[in-house]
Order: C-alpha cells, then structure tokens, then sequence
C-alpha cells in the first residue's frame, strides 16, 4: 500500500467519474452557513427538491452574528433577514441549527469541531473557503461556491477535480514566541499565496506532529490562503484524544472500530506525494504581513523587503506598499495601530486566548489609550471557558473588550468594522484591501500573543522583547 | 443558465492588476443580499468610486469605449480568496462571459464552471499583449473557442490551457451540474451507505 491520506479518502468517495479528472464525490458531512446558503435554498424550492441528506448537514449563523452580547440585538435589518432565514431553511428541512438564538453559535469552523463533528477521513464541504480547517483532523475539507452549495443540499454530492498533493514537512522545534500561526504566514511566504493552485497541502513533520488540534486548524485554516483548495493532517493519537466523548463522536464499539479506521487511513510512509518540501522550525520567527495579499510578510524584526527583488510580483508589492503606506527598507515594528483584533476561525479557539492571558500576566502593560482591543471568542463555548477561567477579567482589567462569539471584524460584515484608514494588527487570516469593512482600512497578519503585544504598546512590537523585559525586570 | 458552450465571441475588457481578491470584486456587505438579483451593481464598487473621484482614468467597468465588452482579460491569481459566488454572479450579470488570464483562483473558477463562465488559462505574455491590444483598439473581436483551445484576435492566435475535463464540461453542457448529478441517485445511496453515520452519542448525562 503505497497511498497518500488524500488518495485514500477521495478513492473511497467517488461516485462515478463525470469527465477526465472530474468526479462527482459523496460528501460526508456539509456546512452551512447564513451568506452562502440562501439562494442555494431557493433554488431548491423552485425545483421541488428537497434536502437529500438533512442528517448529514448542519448549519450556523456566523458572518453576519452580532458580537454586542445580544444575539437577538441584530446589527442591522439585513443581517437580521439573512439569519432568520437560515432559521426558516433549515427547519423546513429538518437541518440541525446551533441557533443563535438559543446561544449554540459560533464560527462553523470552531463550532463543527468542537462538537466531533468534524472527524478523520470525512469528505466536508461548506460554502465558504476556510472549509480546509477541518483538514487538522484528516479530512478532505474545502470551500465551495453556491452552486455547488445547491448541488450537496440536493444530491448529498458535488463534481470536484482531483487534486496533487504536496507534502510539506516541518522538522524541530518552534523557537519560544513563535506559534502555528507563524508557521502558516511563514510557509505562505515561501510557496507564495498561488504557489498551492491544483494541490492539496499535506502537513507533516515532527514540528506538526507535536502540534495540537487547536495548532493543527491554525494551521489548515490558512492552507487556502497558500492557494491550496485544502490542508491536512494526518490523523494521530492527538486527532483521536481530541475527538473522544465529544458530542457527535462515536463511543463505545463504534469508537473502538472508528479509531482503529481513522489510524488507518494517514499516509502510508512509502507513499509517493507529488511534492515535498522540507521547513525547519528553528529558521521561524514571528511573522507580521505589511502588504495586502497574505504571502507579502516577514519576519517582525526584519524591514519591509524591496520589491525589486520580487521579480513579476514587483507590481503588485509597489501597489500594495502604497496601499498599506509602508516604505521598503523601513522596519516594520514601530506601525503605530488603531485596533486590535483577536479571533476569528484561524484564531479564535480557546488555546490562542489562553496564550494572549499567559503574554498578559507577563507584563503589566495595559491595553493604549488610543487603541480599541477586541477580543472575540470563536464559539460560545470558547467564551464560556473563558469565563469559567476568569479571564475575563483579566482582559477587562487591561482594557480589552471580550465580546460574544462570531466572525466578528474578520469580514466587516457585521457592526465591527474598519473606519476610514484605520489600522487593525489582527489575529485573523485576510488582508486584502477592504476585507475588515472599511474600503481604506488597513490590516496586519500575526498571531494573537503579536496582536496583544501591539494592543498594549499601541503599535507594532515585538512581544518576543515583552517578554525578556519582564524577565529582566523580574531578575 | 443551460447548454452547451462551444466558443465565446465577444470584446475584449482589459482589467489589469495581479491577486485581485472575491472581496474587490463583490465586496462583503453585499453578501448580505440573500438574492444574486442586482448584485451586478455592486461590481467592484470601491475601485470605480476611487476611480471616478480620482478623476484619473476611468475604470475599465465604466469606460464608454469598453462598454458592451464581454471577454474579461485579468492578470495572475484572479478570484483568490473567499469562496463567494457573488463575485463570479456579479461578474455574469454585468455581461461577462469568459475570462482570460494567467490563472485564477481554484473555489473562483470553480464557481465560475458552476454557472457556465468559462476561465481560460493563457500564458503571462500572452495576457499582457491581448489587454493591450485590446485597451489600444476597443472594437477588436476576440473569439475564445471551446473547442480548439484558441483565442482568435484579429489576425493574433493565443492557446489557452483548459484541463480536459473542464473543456468536456463546458462543451456537452455538464458544467451545469444539478441533472447530471441526481442522474445518479442509486450510485449515490449506494456510495453514502458505506459511509459511517453522523450521530449525536446517547448523552450519559444532561449536558448543557
Ligand atoms: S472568521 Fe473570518 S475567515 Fe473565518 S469564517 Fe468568519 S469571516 Fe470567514
């Protein structure tokens, strides 16, 4: 058997193949949300079909969700329309709706996994490009449009090109301050934001290996920013201590045998991928982007690069930088910012804001006066944890706003968002122009822990010297 | 939406610019909309407003000599980033009807094959010169033939790389997926038989 995780689990997908290279494949488990579903719905009624495999589909409002602390406090009409009628559609399908109403919601990304339904081997689509997320379990995951969103509510199917599969291996250890984040941005900048147009990433390594699931979906959460329709890991004893007694996994026999199936289906070690690439943790440094397209980063000590080494990307760098009012050969550390974002479904899981609370009682800085500093929990779950940790007031005493759960100001489709050319260090996965709402807003890409060091120090910082200050100060 | 495509003739509408994102083309407050109807109004809002108050050169989207054109002609990594079929809903309602550049991103194109708009691969030179061409003299006729796998421009010929099965889809009329996938409802249910269940565990508890 010589087989990647990818050949094994598409081969046991297909249904029948439609043309060269295109199958059509069955879907295990599909997501829906509230901005890509609706005219999907609507087509459905205006054929006469009904949802093929309600038990296989579960939805969330999560784009459009006020973060206020009141979800039944919409933040404007159209939001309100576009969630009552992901209400109305999925219960005239039998659909099940973590509702928002009833405070089951969250990004679907940090929603699906929590409760186990996301699980190794499965097939998930979801209309919206974070999808590869789940890969962190295994899984062939991947983002689709609504036509396709209307091909798997209908047939429980989809036609899909089969993808290459580049195996990318990370060796080592993190140096301290340096997290799954970083290794995304930092692999994204190597192969380029279209480097991984036609593959599927698979993710691998000891660095992976010693990851944990909430690392994992960091890090395929940005596989699609790479250009790479899906990412992966292989399923592992971590994958399976993670899914155990959640609420959709198996459990007893049925855990037994799903496990050992699960195992089973990771890459065979003499499989042959269709390229490699080798990383070493040691090399990483904290990453910050300072142009509009996720791979245009570096490291944070290091100056924003000359785009006359960019080759044909030169261009598009000299747009970028204008946009962005960077200088090349100027440093990045020092960009004064406007806000602080953590969350969203790259980030936005009970790990990263445990790390942020661990870089907090570090130091004692308090949140710039001229920042506004938000923390956003990706599900009620996370938030409720949070809590439960007393975190929040920990946050609240250095001037950061904990707010309810959502996709919140990742995608300015909600109340929070950008004004004017304000800059946002944010902890989520976009930087395109416009993405967090304001057409002039200007956003930087970094982990959380960089997102929280440049709240306190009202701009761009390096929290690696946070941290060895304090130590300092301490000895 | 229906049928066959066998070769696109239309003008050309050079836009240029490289990585130009779903969000620039149909920006995120529209996906508020829960119908594409009109979305074509909001197609790339901001750059044409920054244009028309720049008073520089007028977007390609609003540029009288390039009205009617229904050929985009687009750089590399066009369509990267969120999955939302407003951006290729919007671009087909204002009256495009194929796409030509260097490449695209994958959910776009996938998205574009979804509703019969045809994304051609051509080589980066090639690109360059038919947007120039095409922004020198506006009136030139490009025919991108399904078929052959080449983009006639006046006296000008450009192959364009469309994997197999894509070209197939968009010549026998599958592209438009919904029929041919219930035509094989017993393949289907056999197929998802042998997958494992999705089901909530007996709770042992109340849990919250
Ligand atoms: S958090 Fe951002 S990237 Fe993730 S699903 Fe929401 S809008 Fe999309």
């Amino acid at each position: 058997m010589t087989r990647t995780l990818y050949d094994k689990v598409f081969d046991g997908h297909v249904v029948r193949a439609v043309a060269e290279n295109q199958y059509q494949l069955a879907v295990d488990l599909h997501l829906v949300n509230e901005v890509s579903s609706p005219q999907a719905f609507e087509e459905l009624v205006e054929r006469r079909i009904r949802v093929a495999h309600p038990e296989r589909t579960f939805a969330c409002a999560d784009h459009s969700i006020s973060t206020g602390g009141n979800v039944l406090r919409f933040d404007d009409a159209m939001c309100e329309g576009q969630i009552r009628l992901l209400g109305s559609n999925t219960e005239a399908n039998n659909v099940t709706y973590f509702d928002p109403m009833k405070g089951l919601h969250g990004i679907i990304h940090v929603l699906a996994p929590e409760q186990g339904l996301t699980q190794p081997g499965m097939v998930i689509a979801c209309g919206d490009s974070h999808t590869s997320t789940h890969g962190a379990f295994g899984s062939i995951a991947f983002g689709i449009g609504t036509s396709q969103v209307r091909d798997v509510l209908a047939s429980q199917t989809l036609i899909v090109e089969k993808l290459k599969v580049r195996r990318i291996v990370v060796e080592g250890e993190l140096p301290l301050g340096v997290f799954a984040k970083d290794v995304a941005l930092f692999i994204i900048h190597r192969l380029g934001a279209k480097g991984g147009l036609g593959y599927a990433y698979e993710f691998s390594g000891s660095t992976i290996s010693h990851f944990s699931m909430e690392e994992r979906m960091t890090l395929c959460n940005m596989a699609v920013e790479g250009g790479a329709r899906c990412g992966y890991v292989n399923p592992d004893r971590t994958t399976l201590d993670y899914l155990r007694g959640r609420p959709f996994a198996p459990v007893g026999s049925a855990w037994e045998a799903a496990a050992e199936q699960w195992l089973s289906i990771a890459s065979d070690s003499d499989a042959t991928w269709d390229d490699e690439v080798v990383l070493h943790a040691e090399e990483m440094r904290p990453m910050v982007t300072w142009g509009t397209s996720p791979d245009q980063s570096v490291p944070v000590e290091v100056p924003v690069p000359n785009p006359a080494s960019a080759g044909e990307e030169a261009g598009s760098w000299e747009a970028a930088m204008e946009f962005m009012g960077v200088e090349s050969g100027r440093p990045i550390m020092g960009t004064r910012i406007d806000v602080a974002f953590i969350g969203s479904c790259t980030n936005g899981r009970l790990s990263d804001l445990e790390a942020v609370a661990t870089f907090l009682r570090s130091t004692d800085g308090r949140v710039a006066p001229t920042v506004r500093a938000m923390i956003v929990p990706g599900s009620r779950a996370v938030r409720e944890a949070v809590v439960a940790q007393g975190l929040d007031k920990l946050f609240e005493e250095r001037g950061f706003e904990l707010r309810d759960a959502g996709c919140s100001l990742c995608c300015g489709m909600n109340a929070d968002k950008l004004v004017g050319p304000q800059v946002c260090a944010s902890s989520s996965n976009r930087n395109f122009r416009g993405r967090q709402g304001s057409p002039t807003g200007r956003t930087y890409l970094m982990s959380p822990v960089m997102v929280a060091a440049a709240a306190l120090a009202g701009k761009i910082t390096d929290a690696r010297a946070a941290h060895e200050n304090d130590k300092g100060r301490a000895g | 939406m229906t049928g066959t495509i066998e070769a696109v003739r239309g003008r050309g509408l050079p836009l240029p610019g490289d990585d130009i994102d779903t969000d620039q083309i149909v920006e995120s407050r529209y996906l508020k909309m829960t119908t594409f109807r009109g979305i074509e109004t909001f197609v790339f809002e901001s750059a044409r407003r920054a244009a028309r108050d720049g008073q520089g050169l007028p977007h390609p989207f609003d540029d009288a000599r390039l009205a009617g054109a229904s050929i985009l002609l687009v750089g590399r990594n066009f369509g990267c980033g969120s999955s939302r079929e407003h951006a290729p809903q919007a671009l087909y309602r204002f009256g495009i009807r194929a796409i030509v550049g260097e490449s695209f991103g994958e959910i776009f194109a996938d998205n574009c094959m979804a509703i019969g708009l045809p994304c051609l691969p051509v080589a980066a030179s090639d690109g360059r010169q038919l947007q120039s061409l095409c922004a020198r003299v506006p009136d030139t006729e490009l025919l991108a033939d399904i078929r052959t796998g080449e983009i006639t421009a006046g006296t000008q010929r450009i192959c364009f790389s469309l994997a197999g099965g894509r070209r197939q889809r968009l010549l026998d009329g599958s592209w438009n997926a919904l029929n041919v996938l219930l035509g094989a409802k017993g393949l289907i249910e056999m197929r998802l038989s042998e997958l494992p269940p999705i089901q909530l565990a007996p709770q042992k508890g109340p849990q919250s």
